[in-house]
């Protein structure tokens, strides 16, 4: 059975089975393998997209729910890396084998969609269901605070005065 | 890398050969010992081992370097790539790094394991980078008609008076060069570094943080079905029959069949502890749906011997064990039953820790395709050599007919030194004769690891009257058969505090195991220190001593004559370090707040570590803070991966202490998912505050030796507030409540 939702801004439409979860659809049907499988019962938020911008584990939710909505991907989340929670994410290091990340990132730029400045117990509270069991908790905090930053003074992408303009 | 390569001059010397590339440039591969190789011996089983590393210098001034080890997140795609660019004296901006595949003809020491890379390949790696160098200096030379000497090179320029040319202008003329000695060329003094020592981002970072395909289950070959792998819940238990035409008729399936390998020669037994791969393919279009089809299938099961196995029945047997004499003597020092006998206080314990999954993040997986008689593979693997070895001994093929692309893994943690999946996915796909992607559930994961194993260990301690520790016993009940411990359950005899009491036996009895153990990140460490570490504490507090300098105290008494790998001196420095930073005994800490102390070396690295934690009196646990104070030589390779490393483990070790524990009823391990193994979360990781102590010795590595102390030092911090010893974890299982 035919069903269309709208995927990183295009209309999409996928014939299988409507109780397949949205995360086997991304990943094998329409060969989008950034979100990932970590446990498939939402425990661990690895599958985590956007579903009309709120955080969903993709590993639970059927696709026939998805029919009409807006779905962003890790894949959808900006053209070339540059939202301010990838760009963050790249300048504090925050990865080691970097299999939780697609997640986190999602769990994060959904946070900050809500609440542009999160305090530490905000953060704690909106990531406590993206396990990294590397343990990259330390940087993915640090990451959403420079993120906020980074997203109230967006750096310009031409040339920034380096030095000596404010004497 | 293959293809647009001629074949060029090779270098008689036979350490270094340099290629021209067709379309321009030089290609450099390098071949000599690896440093540290009798040390690695014990990993890699390769004495002999060489290393190759290559080098790629194209005209636009690119250096593309092989990462030829496999990445799990512990960063040496970014770290060996970084000694060569270091030497080539080129800016990081212009290197690019790609994952080679394993090519045991290339590469030698292709492996992910114990901490390895630093010390294996700290020296060698600059050494081809300088020897690269050398090499577009004299080709610049030449092309200036004057002496290499008098030419100077950095940030990928060669420079002669007021001339110039770029590596990229130089790289072909350089493929003409004979390759210098790479033993003698010179490297760079340290304080000139450039790279080594600067925080560089993992090379990976914007494919990570944009979703692009690397793992291993990213994996998509064409014509490709998807498999899952239905094993007897049973640890060894084998198919007798099952229900293949109903599961055959569901949806989205194309094949379902028992699997049984058929290899002639034996496999290495420390993988297939339980035997080779038994079970049931299914195989289909879809992943989900071939998923979905394993809830209709219904087996019979030959359970085997282990169905009678249990975690309650270990925990009886190892009582009963400890009351008996040990069954082995694993070293002795003095005597330490008379030391006990005329001690002037004793203490006796009985420490317990359990079973641990490895839990990486990315399910196991493998795509495996038969094609033309070959077999090609994409696995996550920490061990791509052993492996292949095994893996064509299992199948009754050539080891030359198969093809391994490493991807990266979501973690490893030991969990990938085994290949266990990687034949079930060959198997499959032999059977199948269609390109397979096997991959594992979570519940598959949990259930079906190589286990740290869970241990025993009946201590008795003894202190003369001015509290000095003067003997100790520790009676290890561990899991093994006849002389052999199960794999990772073994204690070394020179684990301290051997050699640093005058009366030590180290005694072991052993327990039959039909479940599959093997190394977790710091294995053994992981446990002994726990009990070490903890015991240790209570003969402190035993003695009226702080804790902390009754250590210090511990590690000035190294009895003379006994020489161990273990200098005290540096783990004194990283306890008085990280004393100081974490104010201990120095701070007013809240009532209900307190701290602990532990240490532990491990993997050639020193570490101490302090952890402030807040027990209400209701037995609510809250770690505040953990102070790290490590010791790995003199040089932090990538000084930001070398932070997130070591908090990374020391918040594993959390995770490990809280909560975590995998218990079997009935030979079946119960744990299944992470509703029940329960890894660490962000709102339960404190602050972990990392310091190092920069030694005049050889750099090692950072992947596991900050985990072992977390788990002692927080439960010497809960008996500072509680008064109460936590002797067995996880903590979960304790009441901390106190009056
Ligand atoms: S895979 Fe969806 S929450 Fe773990
Ligand atoms: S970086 Fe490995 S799971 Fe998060």
């Amino acid at each position: 059975m035919a069903i269309a939702f709208t995927l990183n801004g295009k209309p999409t439409t996928v014939d299988v089975p409507p109780e397949m979860p949205l995360l086997w659809v991304l990943r094998d049907e329409l060969d989008l393998k950034g979100t990932k499988f970590g446990c498939g019962r939402s425990f661990c938020g690895a599958c985590t997209v956007h579903v009309d911008g709120e955080p969903q584990r993709s590993c639970r939710m059927a696709v026939s729910r998805a029919r009409g909505r807006e779905i962003t991907t890790i894949e959808g989340l900006s053209e070339d890396g540059a939202h301010p929670v990838q760009a963050a994410w790249q300048e504090i290091d925050v990865p080691q084998c970097g299999y939780c990340q697609a997640g986190q990132i999602m769990s994060a730029s959904a946070l900050l969609a809500s609440n542009p400045q999160p305090t530490d117990s905000d953060i704690d509270e909106a990531m406590s269901g993206n396990i990294c069991r590397c343990a990259t908790y330390t940087r993915i905090r640090a990451a959403i605070h420079r993120a906020a930053d980074l997203a109230q003074a967006p750096p310009t992408s031409h040339e920034t005065a380096t030095g000596g303009s404010e004497a | 890398m293959t293809g647009a390569d001629k074949a060029g001059n090779l270098s008689r010397r036979g350490f270094l050969h340099v290629t021209a590339l067709a379309g321009g440039g030089m290609l450099l591969g390098a071949r000599f010992p690896l440093n540290g190789a009798r040390g690695a011996a014990a990993a890699t089983a390769d004495a002999e081992a060489t290393l190759n590393a290559f080098i790629r210098l194209t005209p636009d001034g690119t250096a593309t370097i092989m990462a030829q080890n496999p990445e799990i997140g512990q960063g040496v795609k970014t770290m060996l790539p970084m000694l060569i660019a270091e030497e080539l004296d080129i800016p990081w901006r212009q290197v690019r790094v790609e994952q080679a595949d394993f090519d045991a003809t290339k590469y030698r020491g292709q492996m992910a394991g114990g901490s390895m890379a630093t010390p294996m390949h700290y020296e060698s790696m600059r050494r081809v980078g300088a020897a690269a160098r050398a090499m577009l200096v004299a080709a610049a030379a030449k092309e200036w008609k004057t002496r290499p000497e008098k030419c100077t090179a950095g940030a990928g320029v060669v420079r002669f008076r007021n001339k110039s040319l770029s590596y990229g202008e130089l790289a072909s003329a350089a493929a003409e060069v004979e390759p210098p000695n790479p033993r003698t060329v010179p490297l760079k003094d340290p304080k000139d570094f450039q790279i080594i020592g600067q925080a560089i981002p993992g090379v990976d970072n914007p494919k990570i943080v944009t979703g692009k395909p690397l793992f291993g289950i990213d994996v998509s070959v064409p014509g490709m079905k998807y498999a899952v792998f239905e094993k007897c819940r049973v640890h060894g238990g084998k198919v007798r029959s099952a229900n293949l035409d109903a599961v055959k008729a569901s949806p989205g399936v194309t094949d379902a069949f028992v699997v049984e390998p058929t290899g002639s020669a034996a496999p290495s037994p420390s993988i297939f502890q339980v035997g080779l791969p038994n079970g049931i393919a299914i195989v289909g279009d879809s992943w989900w749906l071939v998923n979905e089809a394993r809830s209709k299938l219904e087996v019979t099961w030959d359970e085997g011997p282990t169905a009678s196995q249990s975690t309650a029945a270990f925990d009886r047997q190892a009582e009963e064990l400890s009351k008996q004499a040990p069954e082995q003597d694993l070293g002795n020092d003095g005597d330490a039953a008379g030391a006990l006998a005329s001690a002037a206080k004793t203490l006796e314990a009985a420490y317990r820790y359990p079973f641990l999954a490895h839990a990486p993040l990315e399910p196991q997986n493998t795509t495996a395709h038969f094609h033309d008689g070959e077999l090609e593979m994409w696995a996550p693997i920490q061990t791509p050599q052993f492996a292949r070895g095994d893996l064509a001994k299992a199948l009754g093929i050539p080891e030359d007919g198969i093809t391994i692309h490493l991807t990266r893994m979501g973690g490893g943690f030991g969990r990938r030194l085994y290949w266990d999946y990687m034949l079930e996915a060959a198997l499959i796909a032999r059977q199948a004769e269609v390109p397979v992607k096997l991959v594992w559930t979570r519940e598959d994961d949990t259930r079906f690891d190589y286990f740290r194993p869970g241990g025993y260990h009946f201590l008795q301690g003894g202190l003369d009257d001015s509290g000095n520790l003067v003997a100790w016993r520790d009676h290890f009940v561990s899991f093994g058969e006849g002389p052999r411990f199960a794999p990772s359950a073994e204690m070394a005899r020179n684990e301290f505090p051997q050699a640093f009491v005058p009366n030590f036996a180290l005694q072991a009895s052993k327990m039959p195991l039909g479940i599959p153990t093997g190394a977790l990140r710091a294995p053994t460490s992981n446990a002994i220190s726990f009990v070490v570490q903890s015991f240790i504490d209570e003969l402190a507090a035993e003695a009226g001593k702080d804790p902390l300098q009754f250590r210090l105290d511990l590690l000035d008494a190294a009895a003379p004559g006994t020489r161990t790998s273990f200098d005290a001196g540096r783990m004194k420095a990283v306890l008085e370090l990280v004393r100081d930073k974490s104010g201990w005994g120095k701070v007013d800490l809240p009532e209900g707040t307190g701290q602990g102390v532990a240490f532990h070396f491990s993997h050639r690295g020193y570490f101490a570590e302090v952890v402030q934690a807040a027990v209400s009196r209701e037995g609510e646990l809250g770690v505040e803070k953990i102070w790290i104070a490590g010791d790995v030589g003199r040089q932090l390779v990538n000084p930001s991966n070398a932070v997130n490393q070591v908090q990374g483990a020391a918040l594993d070790g959390l995770g490990q202490a809280l909560d975590q524990e995998i218990t079997f009823e009935g030979g079946r391990t119960n744990e299944s998912n992470f509703h029940n193994f329960k890894l660490l979360r962000i709102d339960q990781a404190p602050p972990v505050e990392v310091h190092f102590v920069i030694s005049d010795n050889q750099p090692t590595g950072l992947g596991e030796p900050a985990l072992p102390p977390v788990p002692p030092a927080l439960c010497n911090a809960i008996f500072s507030v509680t008064g109460k010893r936590i002797r067995s974890l996880p903590i979960s299982r304790h009441d901390l409540s106190w009056a």
